[in-house]
């Protein structure tokens, strides 16, 4: 396959990914704010410092204001990050592979960038900004199955699956962030009832709350990190998607799972194995904000970095 | 088709190719009109709809130059077919083939010994001040010696209902995924006529352009490596190289997928570098090599030409073709078949006055408003000044132009373009249209029967090319009775 459509594929699903993900963030902080009287900036900023797009933020705005932040990661074209770039830059990549995908996709993400530039235009009113991210959610958990029932599970779906779970491990890691920042103010609301409904709101947030419940039946911080961190069967779960990721380049590559003949293989292979033998004690005594950012992150970097390298930069 | 009064159908003073009379069609044409007769009313309209709604589904669109993404537009399709004979196609046929030969043989020598030129057939300058003509391609042998494997040769038919020829065109022509496309949308539109018409196929063209393309390969002990190199989505003819990629089962790469190593152009893949055989360019020379053409171009693959030179690529077409396009030297072509093969010409030229020439200067620049000037580099109808539909001013402006580049234009005669019938709202009216066949050039020189007949919708327009409101039209060449295979699959 070709490096700039194996490129294309793996950066149409990141970005599309990212999309999704950007509307999770905006709902787990709307849920945070319920049962909560804290002041809006220090609610909202947050989460762009999470996002890590807090340099290009304070450019625009003064103040991290809930209309400012939303409007910053929901249609600021100068935001490479906001829902609408995302979509924009998915879309752009699936133009350009548009005989390779399935006219279903194409027609999906199509659809997908009209519903956004539609609600741009006629704006998203205050009490339904919960409609519209369930909108982009959905939108492309509907790529996500148009593409598993309608594209050749060849080489092409394989870094279809490697892009989309690179950045969700990615962005499951900084949804458990935020919480980290929101409570940073005042630790001595740790194991309070507000922090239970918070914790709440954040799985409700990666779609996760009821698959919890089954597993662990009650709120706990610690078995929450744990799930998000290192289940091995939730979708949303850091664990699932680093296994995903490894197991798609190992289909691309041909060589078996364990081993490595490249520098990405290399790469995720330790982050996997990292993951296998971590204890959540042992996260939470390094620090969970420290384990996600400093450690995690830093390697799933290494690891896209590693991928571009390998496969698209030659 | 009861609201549908034939007689009333005008011919004017226009060769029509469906009908010979008002109500009256042609032999070839009798078998479509029956039955179009058999159908209900309204039904014409309704397939005429659903065969515009297949196209778009299909995504058969070219991109309209003008902003930054482009617009994305459906070729204009008209169903009714243009049915063109077997013995005028078999002539049509003939002279092509020995046109692309002759035409062969001219850029060979051009490019090496230019014995045309010193034996006075064709001056000098004309071929050096050709913008097409690529000083670097001066001493190119091409892979098996042909230069022009894929052309699209402009022909109209006149009043006296004779063929000529308008313009070559040896560069990147498109059009062909037209042709095939129209062909598969009207078969479901009208498969019993189909059934008794005995329509040669055109199926097998992307067959033919991948053999053509695999003889070149300088590789001759591995399955060679063919791709179609394109500029990118955002070219007009975009969906036309995919289609043709695709039914080739071949890569379709942009520049930037290839490379060049160790004296060998390769592909970046997954699995790293691959090596490549023949490359189907449609860009233009310009943007070949940035090394030799263009050194202010970023696009291109940087020493490519070098490669090809060594023998170790084959590009179609050969670079440095676009000469043979030049309208002056189109002016010339009855005397390079003549010189090459003394044969004379089987399809004759457009008259043309070479503004070059002084005395021709002066009959154009007198006689303006009677011709059609052309630009002598340009194609897509863009630049073209039709002297009747002028104004004076335009007029003015034009014959400007012409006296400070003489070079650069010539002009003919306006000719009275055929028409055909296409479908309006419920009933046929006459519009003009023109025929571009293909003519492959591999192991041997194949001509695929018929080609797009493009149609000028506007009523009274001449211009019938796609950027200037043109659509297309399935073009049937009807194979001789009683032989067993026609387009019936």
């Amino acid at each position: 396959m070709l490096s700039r459509v194996a490129s294309s594929i793996y950066w149409m699903t990141r970005y599309l990914e990212r999309t999704e993900n950007v509307a999770r963030f905006i709902d787990v902080n709307l849920h945070m704010m319920l049962d909560l009287n804290i002041e809006e900036s220090q609610q909202w900023e947050p989460l762009i410092i999470t996002t890590g797009d807090d340099k290009q933020f304070f450019k625009k705005y003064d103040k991290a204001t809930q209309e400012n932040v939303v409007n910053f990661l929901t249609f600021d074209r100068t935001n490479p990050n906001s829902i609408l770039s995302t979509l924009k830059s998915a879309r752009e990549n699936a133009r350009s592979i548009k005989e390779i995908i399935s006219s279903e996709m194409w027609q999906q993400i199509n659809k997908f960038y009209y519903k956004i530039q539609d609600a741009e235009k006629n704006g998203i009113a205050a009490d339904s900004i919960y409609d519209f991210c369930n909108m982009v959610k959905t939108e492309n958990h509907l790529f996500i199955g148009i593409t598993d029932s309608t594209m050749h599970h060849d080489e092409g779906w394989q870094f279809a699956r490697l892009g989309r779970h690179i950045e969700r491990a990615d962005k499951t890691s900084r949804i458990l962030d935020v919480k980290y920042f929101i409570l940073l103010e005042k630790p001595e609301d740790i194991g309070t009832p507000i922090d239970n409904i918070q914790w709440a709101a954040l799985l409700t947030s990666a779609s996760a709350l009821e698959m919890y419940r089954k597993k662990f039946h009650q709120i706990s911080p610690k078995k929450i990190a744990q799930f998000l961190v290192l289940d091995r069967e939730f979708p949303r779960a850091i664990k699932f998607c680093i296994i995903n990721a490894e197991q798609a380049l190992h289909y691309i590559t041909g060589s078996v799972l364990g081993t490595f003949q490249n520098e990405a293989e290399r790469q995720i292979g330790k982050l996997r194995a990292q993951l296998d033998y971590a204890d959540i004690d042992e996260i939470i005594d390094t620090g969970l904000h420290e384990y996600l950012v400093d450690s995690f992150q830093m390697q799933l970097n290494n690891v896209g970095n590693a991928i571009n390298d390998t496969f698209f930069n030659i | 088709m009861p609201n549908m009064d034939l007689n009333n159908y005008k011919i004017e003073n226009f060769y029509d190719e469906f009908f010979k009379e008002p109500g009256k069609p042609r032999p070839g044409a009798s078998i479509v009109l029956e039955r179009f007769k058999t159908l209900p009313p309204g039904e014409l309209h309704k397939r005429q709809k659903e065969t515009e709604a297949r196209l778009f589904q299909m995504g058969v669109t070219f991109t309209v130059y003008g902003n930054d993404e482009g617009t994305e537009r459906i070729f204009p399709f008209d169903i009714i077919p243009r049915i063109i004979e077997f013995n005028e196609w078999t002539n049509i046929e003939y002279g092509l083939k020995q046109r692309i030969y002759a035409l062969n043989m001219f850029l060979d020598d051009i490019y090496n010994d230019q014995k045309i030129i010193k034996d006075g057939v064709i001056p000098k300058e004309i071929i050096q001040s050709s913008n097409c003509f690529k000083q670097r391609c001066i001493g190119l042998k091409p892979p098996k010696n042909i230069w022009a494997h894929i052309t699209g040769t402009d022909l109209i038919r006149d009043k006296d209902g004779k063929f000529y020829v308008l313009e070559d065109n040896l560069r990147c022509p498109s059009g062909a995924s037209y042709v095939l496309e129209n062909r598969n949308v009207l078969k479901r539109t009208f498969p019993r006529v189909f059934e008794e018409s005995n329509v040669m196929s055109v199926a097998d063209y992307p067959d033919k352009l991948l053999s053509a393309l695999q003889y070149l390969s300088p590789d001759t002990m591995s399955a060679p490596t063919v791709v179609l190199l394109t500029p990118g989505q955002y070219n007009s003819a975009y969906y036309e190289h995919s289609f043709l990629a695709q039914k080739m089962g071949i890569e379709i790469v942009e520049a930037s997928d290839l490379i060049v190593s160790d004296g060998f152009v390769f592909m970046k893949t997954t699995k790293g570098l691959q090596k490549v055989d023949v490359i189907y360019r449609r860009i233009d020379d310009d943007f070949l090599d940035p090394q030799v053409f263009r050194p202010d171009s970023l696009l291109g693959i940087p020493g490519i030409m070098n490669v090809y030179k060594k023998g170790h690529v084959a590009i179609a077409n050969a670079p440095g073709t676009g000469v043979a396009d030049d309208k002056v030297v189109y002016a010339y072509v009855p005397k390079i078949i003549k010189y090459y093969m003394n044969e004379d010409p089987v399809l004759p030229n457009v008259p043309t006055y070479v503004c070059w020439e002084e005395k021709d200067l002066q009959y154009v620049l007198n006689n303006i408003k009677d011709l059609v000037v052309k630009p002598a580099n340009e194609s897509g109808g863009y630049g073209i000044v039709i002297g009747p539909h002028s104004s004076s001013k335009e007029l003015e402006e034009c014959a400007k132009k012409i006296s400070d580049n003489p070079r650069n234009f010539i002009a003919q005669p306006t000719i009275a373009l055929s028409r055909a019938p296409i479908f309006v709202d419920d009933h046929f009216e006459g519009r003009h249209v023109d025929l571009r066949p293909y003519i492959l050039y591999g192991e041997e020189i194949y001509v695929l029967p018929g080609g797009l007949t493009r149609v000028a919708l506007k009523k009274g327009s001449l211009m019938v090319n796609s950027s200037q409101g043109g659509g297309s039209k399935d073009t049937w060449v009807l194979n001789q009775k009683n032989t067993n295979y026609g387009d019936k699959r």
